[in-house]
């Protein structure tokens, strides 16, 4: 969490990454930038399903629609500010010349996604029976 | 085959990688767009009211700034010469504008 901080401050900062070690080849950094880009689009989709659970299944009970979007939305949050955080992390890695930092967050988030898909096909399919 | 082979231009990456990061970039906001349009879809689903037109427009802003973001990058690697890294406050910017949408969206939600 402390280190989480200090990486909310480096988001702001770009000259304090700069500081550290020695620039990385230019491809490594945009490979980086691509990897962020496309956590950024994984959030887009998340709140894009948010979106699609809200509009598109509106026979839904309401605290089934509104909790199921709002799930959705709060991982597409998580997402995009972990991707910055991954992203920051990361350059930072490449500037010391240390590893790459390994991350649970793609697992939990498969997790979430998939626990979101089950609870939609059994409220769908538990709409249709009624 | 030896007809097409020349010699390659020093001023090139043979991995393309600005491209790819360029194309990356238009990817991304073509997601925005399409969220954005859901953002309006939703707002403006039981006819104008004001709250609608006002998320609306505030998504429309939002989406705006994420499209001058990409611009300025892409801009920015198609200088000549090695390309520039991603600048932080860059990259916390264009995560700002998707936090700030989900909270749109979160309010239309509710």
């Amino acid at each position: 969490m402390i280190d989480f901080v200090r990486n909310v401050r480096l988001w702001f900062a770009p000259e304090e990454v700069r500081k550290e070690g020695s620039t990385p080849d230019y491809r490594f950094s945009l490979a980086n930038e691509r990897t962020f880009l496309a956590w950024l689009r994984t959030a887009l989709a998340l709140i894009a399903g948010g979106f699609a659970v809200d509009q598109f299944l509106p026979r839904l009970p309401q605290g089934w629609r509104i909790g199921l979007a709002l799930a959705l939305l709060g991982a597409g949050v998580l997402c995009s500010l972990r991707a910055v955080d991954h992203w920051v992390r990361c350059e930072r890695a490449m500037r010391r010349g240390e590893d790459l930092p390994a991350s649970r967050f793609p697992a939990v988030l498969s997790l979430l996604v998939t626990a979101v898909a089950v609870v939609m096909v059994v409220v769908v399919f538990a709409g249709w029976a009624a | 085959m030896s007809t097409g082979t020349r010699p390659p231009d020093p001023g090139r990456d043979p991995g393309l990688q600005p491209e790819r990061t360029r194309l990356a970039w238009r990817r991304t906001t073509l997601a925005c767009t399409v969220v954005t349009a859901l953002a309006a879809r939703s707002a403006l689903h039981g006819g104008p009211s004001a709250p609608g037109l006002a998320v609306t427009a505030l998504c429309c802003v939002l989406w705006a700034a994420f499209l001058l973001l990409a611009q300025l990058r892409i801009r920015a690697l198609a200088r000549p010469g090695p390309p520039p890294a991603l600048a932080a406050r860059h990259a916390t910017a264009a995560v700002l504008c998707t936090v700030a949408v989900a909270v749109c969206a979160a309010a239309l939600v509710l």
